[in-house]
């Protein structure tokens, strides 16, 4: 029983960064409806600014957390920038897709010249030791913890910004229908623009959780955790914010719960047959809305 | 109509001028390799040349003319690789002729790859746009997980499989273990050859072509362009959907034969058969030209030479190969972009010259 909730814990530690990770795609979705397949090598280039100014640099680790939100806001909007806005108004939807693959292998191509294919231990940001419950038996390490409450964190604040803010009106209000935000003054290109430096930073805070919890770290660290932030968003249903902590979180559990219980080569088989499940159920993720199709 | 027949001459000239495309491209690489205008390295990457043309093709049918994304082909190209070679392997001292056996292992690829194609369609061809690429997704890694696992063995009692470890295969002693989970296959005859290669491209171009402009074909198309106008006037979606999608995925399977029968140990990697494999021969069909086969088989030629024609940068080229990918993309795609091509395109610009002229 104690292993079965230490199991659950650990899966909604996973889940959170799944969660904060999804965040970035289910926004970009929602507001360019476009899938941004870079932005799991966002939090590789998070993850490597902490590690670049606390152990090659020396410094203390908060300063490089805030440094690595900031580069990774930075970088967010460039790569919107530069390589996204060119494609709005593209006649195939496909092409701002590759585009974000090229942008993908830029990045970790990047990273690999600059830091080497050899993965770097990565020294965890969280020194607190965690909590031990139960006499011992229930230990919850300082990171899981961090975790969990920075992703409740994050969760609330964004809920808070979007619905009590101008500028997360605007957000809503170009998601919902981009001509007619336009119509009614909203600078859409500042709004998208804004969506993923939101995301990219919320990308920066995983990259950090994600190697605090799994203190490896290789230029081809993001490409995995992202692709199932990916699965997470469109379980949840894609677009929707809470759909992505609810989709994470459970992404979390079930691959956690399917590594302990029943094999660890085939969790992600089973994360993935999971998602299929509840696609065919639901085709539009847990909290997606229906589409009425018209003629 | 205004008198003017259908096309029909430029259709064929355009279809002509694919296939005679890759025969001068078979006979140009041929002859220097023979003559030894090619280096080794060069040399290793004919047959791939060859097997990623074919997916490009394969994903083209799903992409272009059924128009639904799939980002799982490389599991199709998976599922027919292991099944090619462990025929290969179980067949290898009943079927001596070398050709014969190739052939035969292709057909059994394609058919599992079909098979596969069809189980995945049920579910995945009921949903639509981003879900149906994600679900694809899923397939393609849950095949590459799944495979992973399965040990595979044979003695005189048949076929033992197991997903356990190769002990719990009970094989008797002279039995062989075929799929060794992790470690794949080993030891499959080197049978893909440049020659067979560019013959199952031939014919991957020849059916996806007639398919194309097949009465099928058209149904297909419609459904891509408005499903609900083609159901209307009684097009049959789920059937063409389906077959479009069964017939994408066994070409992915022969693809897969020709991979597994060009090396001679058969991982199920992240790299190969990953999701990673199924994004880059997107990339193929998107450069090349959502639709157009000529263009897939040019991209998918160029973009697998590309990064071996880079050696001379060494740790560069990767970066190149993706600085050159966003900016085709740009170029190609940007409205902006296209824009400025119009206003200064060379074409035009004679075009205006000689107008001015004739003044």
């Amino acid at each position: 029983m104690m292993s079965f909730i230490n199991y659950l814990i650990s899966g909604i530690s996973l889940g959170s960064i799944y969660a904060i990770i999804a965040l970035g795609y289910t926004m970009v979705y929602g507001i360019a409806k476009m899938l941004n397949f870079a932005h799991g090598d966002v939090i590789m280039v998070g993850a490597f600014t902490v590690y670049t100014v606390s152990s090659t640099l020396g410094m203390n680790p908060v300063i490089g957390v805030i440094l690595s939100v900031i580069v990774c806001t930075v970088l967010g909007m460039l790569i919107e920038r530069v390589a996204y806005k060119p494609l709005r108004g593209a006649t195939s939807p496909l092409a701002v897709l590759i585009t974000a693959i090229g942008v993908s292998y830029l990045l970790q191509n990047l990273a690999l010249l600059i830091f080497g294919a050899n993965s770097k231990s990565f020294a965890s940001v969280i020194t607190w030791k965690g909590l031990s419950l139960a006499d011992g038996r229930l230990k919850i390490s300082g990171v899981t913890i961090v975790t969990i409450a920075a992703c409740i964190v994050i969760m609330v604040a964004l809920t808070t910004f979007i619905n009590h803010s101008k500028a997360g009106q605007a957000m809503l209000a170009v998601s919902e229908d981009k001509g007619a935000a336009q119509l009614m003054g909203i600078n859409v290109n500042g709004t998208i623009a804004l969506t993923f430096a939101i995301g990219s930073g919320l990308a920066a805070i995983a990259g950090v959780l994600l190697c605090s919890a799994y203190p490896t770290l290789s230029p081809y660290t993001g490409a995995m955790p992202g692709i199932k932030a990916f699965v997470a968003a469109v379980f949840g249903g894609i677009g929707s914010i809470p759909g992505a902590m609810i989709g994470g979180i459970l992404l979390g559990i079930i691959e956690i719960l399917s590594k302990a219980y029943i094999s660890q080569q085939l969790s992600d088989a089973i994360v993935f047959a999971v998602l299929i499940v509840v696609l065919l159920v639901k085709p539009t993720g847990i909290l997606g809305r229906n589409i009425q199709e018209k003629v | 109509m205004s008198g003017k027949k259908f096309d029909f001459k430029k259709l064929l000239k355009g279809d002509f001028s694919t296939y005679l495309m890759v025969i001068v491209f078979y006979i140009i690489l041929q002859t220097m390799s023979v003559s030894g205008g090619l280096s080794s390295l060069f040399k290793g990457m004919l047959v791939p040349l060859c097997i990623y043309s074919i997916m490009a093709l394969s994903l083209n049918l799903t992409v272009g003319i059924m128009g639904e994304l799939s980002l799982g082909h490389a599991g199709f190209m998976c599922v027919g690789a292991f099944a090619g070679a462990t025929f290969s392997q179980l067949t290898r001292d009943a079927i001596s002729v070398d050709l014969l056996r190739f052939i035969l292992a292709i057909l059994v690829g394609a058919a599992a790859a079909a098979l596969f194609g069809f189980i995945i369609g049920i579910p995945v061809l009921r949903l639509k746009g981003d879900y149906l690429a994600i679900v694809t997704l899923a397939f393609g890694e849950i095949i590459k997980n799944v495979i992973n696992v399965i040990y595979l063995g044979v003695d005189d009692n048949g076929l033992h499989l197991s997903i356990k470890d190769e002990a719990a295969l009970n094989l008797s002693e002279n039995g062989r273990v075929i799929i060794k989970g992790a470690q794949g296959i080993t030891g499959t005859p080197k049978n893909s050859t440049f020659t067979i290669g560019i013959v199952l491209l031939l014919i991957t171009l020849v059916i996806v072509l007639n398919l194309v402009h097949s009465r099928s074909g058209r149904a297909i198309m419609a459904i891509r362009d408005n499903r609900i106008a083609a159901e209307s006037i009684g097009i049959n979606v789920t059937k063409y959907k389906m077959m479009a999608f069964v017939i994408s995925a066994s070409l992915a399977g022969v693809a897969g034969v020709l991979y597994s029968h060009n090396l001679s140990s058969l991982l199920a990697q992240p790299k190969n058969f990953g999701y990673n494999m199924s994004i880059m021969i997107l990339v193929y069909v998107v450069l090349g030209g959502i639709g157009n086969m000529r263009g897939s088989i040019i991209a998918a030629m160029l973009l697998t030479a590309l990064p071996e024609l880079l050696r001379g940068f060494s740790d560069y080229r990767m970066l190149v190969y993706a600085i050159v990918l966003i900016l085709m993309m740009l170029f190609n795609w940007a409205p902006a972009c296209l824009e400025f091509r119009e206003r200064y395109s060379l074409k035009r610009m004679f075009a205006g010259k000689k107008a001015k002229e004739a003044q």
